[in-house]
């Protein structure tokens, strides 16, 4: 410890980091996502990446999609802990890694340069379902949905085609198959 | 068409419905319409203090001496600001509080207008749940929610703000039906865990119960269903801070407060053991010190009504999630049914535990050298205990030293005998904690243990107290220090005192007076019993500055971050001056 009079216990042992994709589901209140997020800022937790909208307008249910990184005992903490706000439905917690759940981000890249650099860029993107969603003589703005990782690289990428602007929602995440999460 | 009601109207209305009898507030612009009302509701005696922390205090030391909610009124702004220690307070302490704050107009709202500020905002991180009520049809709804939520699961406080326009609007108000209690979200344990518990005591060679503040918050009943199990089992018992009161403390089976300053055998039963029965605590870091090096060799078992208390810290074998006397009661049953001689066929068993237990007793960790000339703190509390054992009497305390010495001195035999500020640890707690508990229990010994340095950050309530004939009595152990800081600056910071001395004490008597209580002042060891009893037969508040030794230090104490093993025991054990290095880097 730097400071050998600090009066202050030294931490313990800290685990893995896991990357997790918390859903939960809230009432779509005042104030509500402040106490979902003071409560990761209050505790310490991490948010990677967030994304919030109501989905259920009759009975006023929102759903917020938390990536987060933390120990199992930090995950399982959160959990715990979202389950205890007043407006919190259910929480549903998912491994990044877990095959049996879809993961998307979506990002726009606004493209300035002249129309080689243009269409090598709208190649470039070519793998994640690109749309052209404005075009000009001198610009385009490209939508793509893809994994966080996968738009990391492409906004490096695309640095070379003339990116000048990126915009990019958190990650939505949804089951595979037939069944709902409970 | 059914009578309408105003905003504030329905604050008492629904106060009246949730059994409300008293309340503790000071006014202010923006719950004026509230207090206006005040004069129609003859059920609901309000308290008026003089700061609203004190309020604050002043209804958790009457929740937890009743274990009803506290209610506590403030206005906008500053009034509900200063609430927010208390509230704190409370949310660490598991104290179910309703706090109403007066709020600006709603069409000023977020305009910077005059006392307005962000209450829920603030309030957010320290209340179990808050609500800006901004449409008076929600007002009724919303508050017996707030009641609801306060006094379900784990308890703790709620906040209520509402606007003050929206205290002048009508409605209609229905009479509110209390429903069944739901003790929090879902609360279900099996039978499979209370087998596995019973398997895991019936195997255990060296165990121990671990109690805490959930026993007391699961109500009496849960303190006897403790003592029936205690008694069943033959298992030795240690308690949290919170938890005194919940076991007899002078029951031989009783090691104790365990934790930081806890007693030597009950830290040490809790690293050796083999079995630890956590019912109703929380694994706090005053507690368990160096977490990798707590009771390695033990199961653990923890019994929480609060799900997410569960391997928070510390990783437990056996989790049993529920209400702590359900739990128990249930416990008991299962053993008399299935093992009607657990008793005898245990006792063979844990009694070499018991004979290790023993010797560590034998070193009487909580003795102190005594003194013929100066009054030792700790002297000064056991004889307070001893003077007034005989008398149901309820204990505060405020934060430091001498609230150790008290946890460790005075011994309590009933639940909600004892409030204590001990997760938040907020210095100015216990004098108006004792207005509130005096209320509460108008006919009762009410008896704040106090520090010169904490009580004078809430000692303008001594003016509440006399306003409503409270007879508290403030008996402060009178060091001129910072008593705790002081012990730490010498033992860790090579006695560099720095700013622990307060050098401008007032004169507590005279200050006394000035307040319209009685003022009495003990300094030497031999008229300390009498002072006392004159104390106790005033039948008005009581300041008694009890000048002891300024340099006494609280043992045993675990430095933090030290396992329970490695305890300092005092004067008489020279481990104690040997604190360096590295040890002052884990306190």
């Amino acid at each position: 410890m730097a400071n050998p009079k600090s009066a202050y216990s030294i931490p313990g042992k800290l685990g893995k980091f896991d990357t997790h994709i918390i859903v939960v589901w809230v009432d779509n209140e005042a104030g509500v996502l402040a106490r979902v997020v003071g409560l990761f800022s209050g505790r310490g937790y991490n948010i990677e990446s967030l994304a919030v909208a109501e989905v259920d307008p009759k009975l006023n249910i929102s759903r917020i999609t938390i990536v987060t990184t933390g120990t199992p005992q930090v995950i399982e903490q959160i959990k715990l802990q979202l389950k205890k706000l007043v407006p919190v439905h259910k929480v549903a917690d998912f491994k990044r890694e877990d095959k049996k759940v879809i993961f998307k981000e979506m990002a726009l890249f606004k493209v300035v340069g002249n129309s080689a650099k243009k269409e090598k860029a709208l190649k470039a993107c070519k793998k994640y379902n690109p749309v052209i969603l404005d075009k000009t003589n001198k610009s385009y703005v490209i939508q793509i949905t893809a994994l966080r990782r996968d738009i990391d690289i492409m906004s490096k990428n695309l640095k070379k085609f003339g990116l000048v602007s990126v915009s990019r929602t958190g990650a939505v995440a949804m089951t595979r198959g037939s069944e709902v999460f409970k | 068409m059914s009578k309408l009601y105003s905003g504030a109207e329905i604050v008492f209305k629904c106060m009246e419905d949730q059994g409300v009898e008293t309340i503790f507030g000071y006014p202010g612009g923006a719950v004026l319409p509230i207090y206006d009302e005040l004069k129609n509701h003859q059920t609901v005696k309000h308290i008026l203090v003089r700061h609203e922390q004190g309020a604050g205090h002043a209804a958790e030391g009457y929740a937890r001496s009743t274990g009803k909610p506290g209610v506590l009124l403030v206005t906008s702004g500053p009034g509900a600001t200063n609430a927010v220690t208390a509230l704190t307070d409370a949310y660490m302490d598991s104290v179910p509080l309703v706090c109403i704050s007066g709020q600006v107009p709603t069409h000023l709202i977020g305009t910077d207008a005059f006392q307005e500020c962000d209450t829920t905002g603030i309030t957010r991180p320290c209340t179990k749940h808050n609500w800006l009520v901004k449409d008076i049809n929600n007002l009724a709804k919303t508050i017996h929610k707030a009641f609801e939520v306060a006094t379900t699961g784990r308890p703790g406080p709620v906040l209520v703000d509402i606007p003050k326009d929206v205290q002048f609007k009508k409605t209609n108000y229905t009479k509110y039906k209390k429903q069944k209690k739901l003790n929090g979200k879902k609360n279900h344990f099996s039978h499979k865990e209370i087998n596995e518990l019973i398997n895991l005591m019936s195997k255990s060679t060296k165990p121990i119960f671990y109690t805490g503040g959930g026993v007391i918050n699961s109500g009496p009943k849960a303190s006897d269903l403790l003592r029936e199990l205690v008694n069943i089992t033959g298992f030795p018992i240690t308690s949290t801070l919170q938890g005194l009161g919940a076991y007899p403390g002078d029951d031989n089976q009783f090691l104790g407060m365990l934790g930081m300053h806890g007693s030597y055998e009950a830290n040490n039963a809790m690293h050796d053991c083999d079995l630890m029965i956590n019912i109703g605590a929380r694994f706090d870091d005053r507690i368990t010190g160096k977490l990798d090096e707590f009771s390695p060799k033990s199961k653990k078992v923890h019994i929480d009504i609060d799900p997410s208390s569960i391997n928070k810290n510390v990783k437990v074998d056996l989790p049993i999630i529920g209400d702590v006397s359900e739990v128990i009661s249930s416990t008991i049953k299962s053993i008399k049914r299935t093992k009607p001689n657990f008793a005898k066929s245990n006792k063979q068993k844990i009694s070499k535990w018991w004979e290790q237990i023993d010797k560590w007793r034998s070193i009487k960790s909580f003795n102190y050298v005594n003194s013929t000339e100066t009054i030792k703190p700790q002297y000064a509390v056991q004889r307070l205990y001893e003077l007034t054992k005989k008398e149901d009497t309820y204990i505060t305390t405020e934060v430091g030293q001498h609230q150790m010495w008290a946890a460790q001195h005075y011994k309590f035999d009933k639940p909600n005998r004892w409030m204590t500020s001990g997760g938040l640890g907020t210095m100015g707690y216990g004098l108006p904690a004792a207005v509130g508990v005096q209320v509460a229990h108008p006919k009762k010994l009410v008896i704040d243990i106090a520090g010169e340095a904490s009580v004078l950050m809430t000692m303008q309530e001594m003016s509440t107290a006399v306003q409503y004939s409270l007879p508290i009595k403030i008996f402060i152990l009178n060091n001129e220090y910072m008593g705790m800081v002081r012990q730490w600056q010498e033992l860790l910071h090579g006695k560099n005192y720095s700013e622990s001395y307060t050098a401008a004490l007032p004169d507590f008597v005279k200050l006394a007076e000035a307040y319209g209580c009685v003022g009495l002042r003990a300094t030497k060891p031999e008229e300390l019993d009498d002072k006392i009893i004159e104390m106790i037969n005033t039948d008005r508040p009581v300041i008694f500055d009890c000048l002891v030794d300024k340099e006494e230090n609280c043992f045993p104490m675990i430095p933090s971050g030290k396992p329970h093993n490695q305890m300092l025991l005092g004067p008489q054990d020279k481990k104690a001056n040997k604190i360096t290095g590295k040890g002052k880097t884990l306190v």
